[in-house]
């Protein structure tokens, strides 16, 4: 009685574990799934593109003071910038558009992508001053106005592309989505707060005088010009400026660890339309 | 006859515990009195606990800016001879870089506690 009692133990035993194994076995489709039910039931008055909008999809205040300011829309001299800037020639004559398929032009739905030589996920902040190094050129600042520059051309000209991020049948690429997803709901700085808390748990309310954005579709509208910063933003700086916000120390622009809460947030996010450049408070 | 519980007779043992407490007191109020002020040797000590703290937090990659500026307001304090205040926030940034240390290890696990599914 008491053998059969052990056996029954430990096949039920084998039998949890076996169901553990199978929640925490990395499933990114049914992660993206269930990313877009949880803000479509939370959000049900918000139509599913929308969610590009961000805080303008949540707040009819300020999505009509939004549509005003898109008669003038405030990143339009970063715009021109940025076309200038992707046509002008390097110093060798070769331009950004040898760097990238299609000449550069509609393409942003596709990053960031997985780099299986490198073996690590590429921004197209990245890929951009990939392509200036390899041309002979400095490299940009991330986080200032240039990078946003090139970046809005470039989104600008995918508008209205749905997020396309693939992630290939490789161990490495599925770990580089793995760790996005961790970095992404890992609390840290004083405050002790993840990316979630605000973006995934409180999207809709007030931090301050500032109403949060959803997570979803949040990537879809970079770069931004924000009223806040008088000027404009790549996704570089508002990772940076979030982590400074919740008083941990930011990491380098670029560092393994933002490259993969890209690659994780834009997968998420797939399905949605480029909406970039954007403009927030 | 009296008696009295074996470890513990009352009308002796109040009165020596009284004494005691007040001795004790009167020993803690003289030392806090006469607390000696701390030396750069105390702040160097403090200062270098909070730095190896804090290097392990950027080893974990969750450094808190929190910290970094108490360091700075350590070094400040102890650069005008102030070492009471570079040892106070020398400590603070010490217990900063433990917490974050902490919060770091613990979310190893914790944030699968966040995930949508």
């Amino acid at each position: 009685m008491s053998a059969l009692r052990a056996l029954l133990v430990a096949a039920t035993a084998l039998g949890l574990g076996a169901t553990a194994m199978a929640e925490d076995k990395p499933n990114p489709p049914a992660d993206a799934k269930a990313f877009q039910d949880y803000f479509v039931k939370k959000f049900p008055k918000v139509a599913f593109d929308d969610f590009v909008n961000g805080p303008y999809s949540m707040n009819a205040d300020m999505r009509r003071q939004w549509e005003e300011k898109e008669q003038f829309p405030p990143y339009e001299f970063a715009l021109e910038a940025g076309k200038e800037m992707f046509a002008k020639p390097f110093k060798n004559g070769k331009t950004y558009a040898d760097c990238f398929p299609n000449g550069g032009i509609g393409i942003r739905q596709n990053y960031p992508y997985f780099d299986d030589k490198e073996g690590k996920v590429v921004t197209l902040e990245l890929a951009l001053n990939r392509c200036r190094e390899a041309n002979g050129e400095q490299p940009y600042s991330y986080v200032k106005d240039e990078m946003a520059s090139l970046t809005a051309y470039m989104a600008y000209t995918s508008r209205g592309k749905r997020f396309d991020i693939r992630i290939p049948d490789d161990p490495r690429a599925l770990e580089a989505y793995e760790k996005g997803k961790e970095y992404f709901y890992t609390r840290r700085g004083q405050l002790n707060f993840s990316c979630a808390s605000c973006h995934v748990q409180s999207p809709g309310e007030r931090i301050r005088a500032e109403i949060l954005a959803p997570a979803l579709g949040i990537l879809n509208a970079m770069p931004i010009y924000r009223s806040e910063w008088s000027g404009m933003g790549t996704i570089s700086r508002r990772i940076v400026t979030c982590n400074s916000q919740t008083r941990a120390v930011p990491l380098e622009p670029q560092s393994d660890e933002y490259r993969n809460l890209e690659y994780y947030l834009s997968y998420v996010s797939n399905g949605l339309p480029v909406s970039g450049p954007g403009a927030r408070p | 006859m009296r008696h009295f519980p074996r470890h513990f007779p009352r009308h002796v043992s109040t009165t020596n515990v009284m004494k005691k407490i007040v001795f004790a007191t009167m020993v803690a109020t003289v030392c806090a009195g006469s607390a000696r002020a701390a030396s750069e040797a105390d702040y160097l000590a403090a200062a270098a606990a909070a730095e190896s703290a804090n290097k392990e937090a950027g080893r974990l990659r969750n450094q808190w800016t929190v910290t970094q500026a108490a360091l700075n307001a350590a070094k400040k304090a102890a650069e005008s001879g102030n070492f009471d205040s570079a040892v106070k926030s020398a400590q603070e940034a010490e217990a900063l870089a433990k917490a974050s240390i902490v919060q770091a290890t613990s979310e190893m696990q914790r944030w699968k506690d966040l995930e949508i599914r």
